[in-house]
């Protein structure tokens, strides 16, 4: 327990934070962490688009998200914004709020509510793997802790991505008459792979589906060096052979995809790719395992490390983890929150 | 193991043919004797290994993980081996794998009691994709996409040879298969199958076109009946005598008669194997029953007689006539078979036409005298390997159609592994007393269905899901699929008595209720009689 103050009378923090009809809900504050549907008062863990959503009245996020939410839906899509600056302190109705970078994406964070002397984490997506294109997962300790399983089965151990990246690299030098299409999901991984091949030492120029354009070039005026990235559309044919392409998922295998010559090889960086069916399923010839969530050892570190005496199981694969907290001897329960995409990335 | 657990793994996600035939060769040209060896067998006829696979692997794994947290694994997975291989505790530092002739070895020269610990020794040694490989090396069928003659085709390709003239002698040669990669790197000649039947690689026939009538004349070619059986090569040298599926695989020890009827010939013959009881030709199910085994018991020996009814000829005591024309061949096969008339065989006789209509009424007349089609053969071809074009053809009689409703379904694998795409459909009965009707199951199909069907399908499936069964999906019957098959035959396995030969999806009539779906009645009636 990390009691703010000692008291006799300090509620379960389940009387107080609570899965309501509209999403996560804190009651004394009055607002909602990450809901899927308008609310009066949202706070966002991240820009992801299940986490984000638009048409809340007051969001508070990090500067980062906000930026990635305005990308995204547009500068009107909620009614006003205020930035939560990482670490500081926010009171709303008597319940402190404080942001906790959560390595996730850029601009992720966890956020940590401490009310009537209990302490809860909701730490939306987190990893603890670094990643140069965000700041690392800060550990909170806490009496609840909220947490994903997208990756919550033991099969799943990412691998290292800079050893990732450069079999990518590797294949491209190996098939030089080969376009390369890298399938991303548009916010975060695009970025961090792009992020990881430029540490690697690939240098040549990326070439970007129109998805992921916007939210590269936000990337870049944030700060974040990711080298020579240009429109797909601008390129010559002859410019592709050989070169790397990076488009979402879906395009993998859509018509947009033909443009690539007659056999591009096909690449898609996701923890799913550790399991063999699900690349042959999307038709990848080259599975890179390479994710933006926790994996199982470190959901279970991250989990002990917290010392939290109350793990709630947000969205992913919750039978598997809470029957190993069981075994663990912790408590656990699946809130069997509605809205958020289990099978992203 | 490192070069084989690369290879395999990239294999496994390589869809076009051409890029697993580059993969597979370059593997097999640089990798060493006789670990290659062992792998070329792993992907052809397995390694010669009799280990208790699946046991060792639920009790390694009972030993090292929850039994809840390793099926959730198992079912999300959709493998065992693969399961196991990313389950398995990494091992803390860097490793090296053992060689796999090193793994052989200790295996072949193991008691059984032994397998288990020098399994998870292996395991222990590997990183996850090699433990994946490894597994899949000596679990028996690694199904990364790669038939066995794609693998021979390879090791043809080392010494610019067709795959062909690795498949006449394969059967005389044994793992590692030294002889024949020192074969192709041109160390060695050719290896002598010395006195082993081996397999001739068969000539097969294309379905015939409407486009390709005009151009065909009906004084170039032969016509036979379509036999509803399996093709086989009957090949009998000094005694020894192989029956060989279309694909070159040994299934001797399954149809001793075949043998024994040949044992004094010198021959190699193209048939088809058939059960045949009092000179009626039985049904595909009954031949099925025959199939797949080690040994055969005297039971079945009796119950379900083989029978090989012969259409070609292509060695003649001992004499490689494959060049001759066809006709030449036939001749030569009705003098040998009236000089020798070896016991359970008939020759496949000549339906005798002069004009295309002639023979399009013997083709309708196929079902009603439950024979699958015809078969067109030019008088004038050589025995040629493979799928020549413009000399076999064959006609398949016309399918036929039910509507069935949708009743289970199941997660395909592969590339089709979270998608629902294989589907039991049933037809109405009427039980006798009942009112009620009942779905009965009359088949299951995998295929027929677009890429777009099969997502529309899955979708359904998932939406309508009134139980689970592991991966089995009980959905509620309101979905109307229209069956198309070749033959509905009487059958003991099935609840509704019947069976399905070749069903596949034809239509989704997604506009059609259940209730006016066929019933087993009007299913029965297509039952073949059985042909002469």
């Amino acid at each position: 327990m990390f009691a703010v103050s000692a008291s006799s009378l300090m509620r379960p923090v389940e009387t107080w934070l609570y899965p309501a009809s509209l999403g996560l809900y804190c009651e004394p504050g009055d607002f909602y962490i990450d809901p899927p549907r308008p609310v009066d008062r949202a706070l966002i863990t991240h820009g992801h688009s299940d986490h984000a959503r638009s048409g809340h009245a007051h969001v508070l996020a990090t500067a980062e998200t906000i930026d990635i939410m305005k990308v995204r839906y547009g500068a009107n899509c909620a009614g006003d914004f205020q930035a939560a600056e990482l670490g500081h302190t926010h009171t709303i109705n008597g319940v402190s709020v404080r942001f906790v970078p959560a390595g996730h994406i850029l601009g992720s964070a966890q956020i940590m509510l401490e009310y009537d002397g209990r302490r809860a984490v909701v730490s939306g997506d987190y990893k603890r793997a670094t990643d140069p294109t965000c700041r690392p997962f800060e550990l909170v300790p806490c009496d609840v802790f909220v947490t994903e399983a997208t990756f919550a089965l033991p099969v799943f151990r990412h691998e290292r991505a800079d050893s990732e990246a450069r079999r990518l690299i590797q294949s491209i030098a190996r098939n030089p008459e080969r376009t390369h299409l890298l399938g991303v999901y548009g916010l975060g991984k695009c970025q961090r792979m792009i992020a990881l091949l430029r540490a690697e030492g690939y240098d040549a120029p990326i070439w970007l589906h129109g998805a992921l354009v916007g939210l590269t070039a936000l990337y870049q005026n944030l700060g974040i060096d990711l080298g020579d990235c240009r429109p797909a559309s601008t390129a010559a044919d002859a410019d592709l052979i050989g070169a790397l392409v990076m488009c979402p998922p879906s395009a993998l295998m859509d018509r947009w995809s033909r443009r690539m010559g007659e056999d591009p090889v096909r690449v898609f960086a996701s923890g799913w790719m550790r399991v063999r069916g699900r690349a042959r399923q999307r038709g990848v010839e080259l599975p890179l395992i390479v994710s933006d969530h926790a994996d199982w050892p470190e959901l279970l570190d991250t989990i002990v490390e917290t010392g939290a005496e109350d793990v709630w199981v947000t969205h992913g694969r919750d039978d598997a983890l809470v029957h190993q907290l069981s075994l663990m001897g912790r408590r656990a329960r699946a809130l069997a929150l509605v809205g958020y995409d289990d099978d992203a990335e | 193991m490192r070069a084989f657990a690369d290879t395999l793994d990239s294999l496994s996600t390589t869809q076009s043919r051409n890029g697993k035939l580059a993969l597979l060769t370059a593997y097999l040209r640089d990798a060493p004797d006789p670990d290659r060896g062992w792998a070329l067998a792993a992907l052809t006829d397995g390694l010669p290994l009799r280990i208790g696979f699946r046991r060792i692997l639920s009790d390694l794994m009972a030993a090292r993980t929850d039994p809840v947290l390793f099926k959730l694994s198992r079912d999300f997975v959709g493998d065992t081996a693969e399961t196991v291989a990313l389950l398995w505790p990494t091992p803390a530092g860097p490793v090296t794998p053992p060689r796999i002739s090193e793994v052989v070895d200790r295996l072949l020269n193991a008691k059984p009691a032994e397998h288990a610990a020098i399994i998870a020794n292996v395991l222990d040694r590997c990183n996850v994709r090699e433990r994946w490989a490894f597994l899949k090396l000596v679990g028996g069928a690694p199904r990364v996409g790669v038939s066995a003659r794609l693998a021979k085709t390879a090791v043809a390709e080392i010494g610019g040879q067709d795959v062909s003239a690795i498949e006449e002698v394969w059967h005389a040669l044994k793992p590692p298969y030294t002889e024949l990669f020192a074969w192709m790197a041109g160390h060695a000649d050719r290896p002598d199958p010395g006195s082993v039947p081996v397999f001739r690689p068969l000539m097969l026939a294309h379905p015939v076109e409407d486009a390709d009538w005009p151009s065909l004349d009906p004084q170039d070619f032969a016509a036979e009946w379509k036999w509803d059986g399996i093709r086989v090569q009957v090949s009998a040298k000094a005694g020894d005598v192989r029956v060989y599926s279309r694909t070159g695989d040994d299934i001797s020890p399954a149809f001793p008669e075949i043998r024994s009827a040949f044992a004094h010939t010198d021959v190699v013959a193209d048939g088809e194997l058939l059960v045949v009881r009092e000179n009626a030709v039985a049904s595909f199910n009954d031949l099925q029953q025959r199939l797949n085994r080690k040994s055969v018991t005297s039971k079945m020996l009796r119950e379900s007689p083989a029978h090989l009814r012969l259409y070609d000829l292509l060695f003649a005591r001992g004499e490689d006539i494959r060049a001759l024309p066809f006709d030449a061949r036939r001749n030569r096969l009705e003098l040998w078979h009236a000089e020798e008339r070896p016991l359970l065989t008939d020759l496949s006789a000549l339906v005798p036409f002069t004009t295309f209509a002639e023979l399009e009424e013997h083709w309708r007349g196929a079902r009603e005298a439950g024979i699958e089609g015809l078969m067109l053969k030019r008088r004038a071809s050589p025995y040629l390997a493979g799928r020549p074009k413009g000399h076999w053809f064959k006609w398949k009689r016309a399918a036929l159609t039910l509507d069935c409703v949708l009743m289970y379904a199941q997660r395909g694998s592969g590339k089709r592994s979270s998608l629902y795409s294989d589907l039991t459909f049933g037809v109405w009965r009427t039980r006798e007393g009942a009112n009620e009707r009942e779905l009965v199951p009359v088949g299951k199909a995998y295929s027929g269905f677009t890429d777009v069907e099969l997502r529309d399908l899955d979708r359904f499936i998932r939406a309508n899901t009134t139980e689970t069964f592991g991966p089995v999906r009980a959905v509620t019957p309101k979905l109307v699929l229209e069956v198309a098959f070749d033959a509905v035959q009487p059958s003991t396995r099935h609840k509704s008595g019947v069976a399905m030969r070749f069903p596949r999806i034809h239509r989704i009539r997604w506009d059609k209720p259940a209730e006016e779906a066929d019933t087993l009645d009007t299913t029965m009636a297509l039952i073949d009689r059985p042909a002469a």
